[in-house]
């Protein structure tokens, strides 16, 4: 290390571990990346599904759901939406919300609220696809 | 304790509406209002597969006028976020920064936005209650060629 680690108290090893004051680097804004590319193909699909075969009534949608296929890339769609929906809503509660307590609330609501919305959409779309 | 006057920053009204700012929180709104929709997505898949009694009202309400002027708002909510997302991912490799391509961009976005919402506005409106048979899972299944018709799309079934 040159000059400026004398003047430091920071170890090498954590700087170039490049983790930051939020300790997980750059992780959100690469899975918030990661989820949008995949909702860009599983989007679409849903659209053209839906105007297709789901909205015509509820035993067509049921049949729609029931293929493995499409139950395999509903779930997916989901999963994926309800994951970048989650980090996007975190960002705007972390950037609006600046009262300690009311934002640490709704961050628990959202990731929460979150995680039962992903086992309800699993549970509804296996239920469907398993008969 | 005395408080000195203190300066403000200038309010958001004192700035002239540009198209890279009106778009960059346009994103942000039409993503809150996606996160809000994707809630009623699981509503409608847990209605689908454990409550058949309650499926009627997501029929009943697409078909309302108020409904279908939802789902138009959602329409566009989803396209416009779709195309300004993929704008973003291309900002994310270094590509178009330039000020002459982030405002062509932006046009490109909002009319390919207005464009699509404009296609689906024209499924929603041959959308009629004529094509739903039955939203009961107890109905007896009958033999008979149904055809469903959703705009230019139809689909025909034998019960």
């Amino acid at each position: 290390m040159t000059v400026s680690s004398k003047k430091t108290f920071r170890s090498p090893l954590k700087a170039s571990r490049g983790l930051g004051s939020a300790k997980d680097g750059t992780h959100h804004w690469v899975v918030q990346r990661l989820s949008a590319i995949a909702l860009i193909p599983l989007s679409i699909w849903f659209v053209y599904a839906l105007l297709t075969a789901i909205m015509a009534d509820a035993n067509a949608a049921r049949q729609f759901v029931a293929q493995p296929v499409n139950a395999i890339l509903l779930f997916l769609l989901v999963e994926a939406m309800l994951y970048h929906g989650a980090l996007g809503v975190q960002v705007v509660v972390e950037d609006y919300i600046h009262k300690p307590c009311c934002k640490i609330t709704a961050l628990v609501v959202v990731k929460l609220g979150t995680v039962v919305l992903m086992a309800a959409a699993a549970l509804a779309i296996g239920k469907i696809a398993l008969g | 304790m005395t408080t000195h006057p203190r300066p403000l920053s200038p309010h958001l009204q004192v700035y002239k509406p540009q198209i890279t700012s009106l778009l960059s929180i346009l994103h942000r709104l039409t993503g809150l209002f996606l996160s809000l929709g994707s809630v009623i997505i699981v509503a409608w898949l847990f209605s689908l597969a454990f409550a058949p009694e309650t499926y009627g009202i997501f029929v009943e309400s697409a078909h309302s006028l108020l409904g279908k002027a939802f789902l138009l708002a959602w329409a566009f909510c989803f396209f416009y976020h779709l195309s300004n997302g993929i704008r973003h991912l291309f900002w994310d490799m270094g590509r178009g920064f330039e000020m002459k391509n982030v405002r062509r961009s932006g046009w490109v976005v909002i009319s390919t936005a207005i464009f699509l919402t404009a296609g689906i506005g024209c499924n929603l409106m041959y959308y009629t209650k004529a094509s739903v048979l039955s939203q009961e899972q107890t109905a007896q299944p009958t033999i008979a060629d149904v055809t469903y018709s959703v705009g230019t799309y139809s689909v025909t079934v034998t019960y």
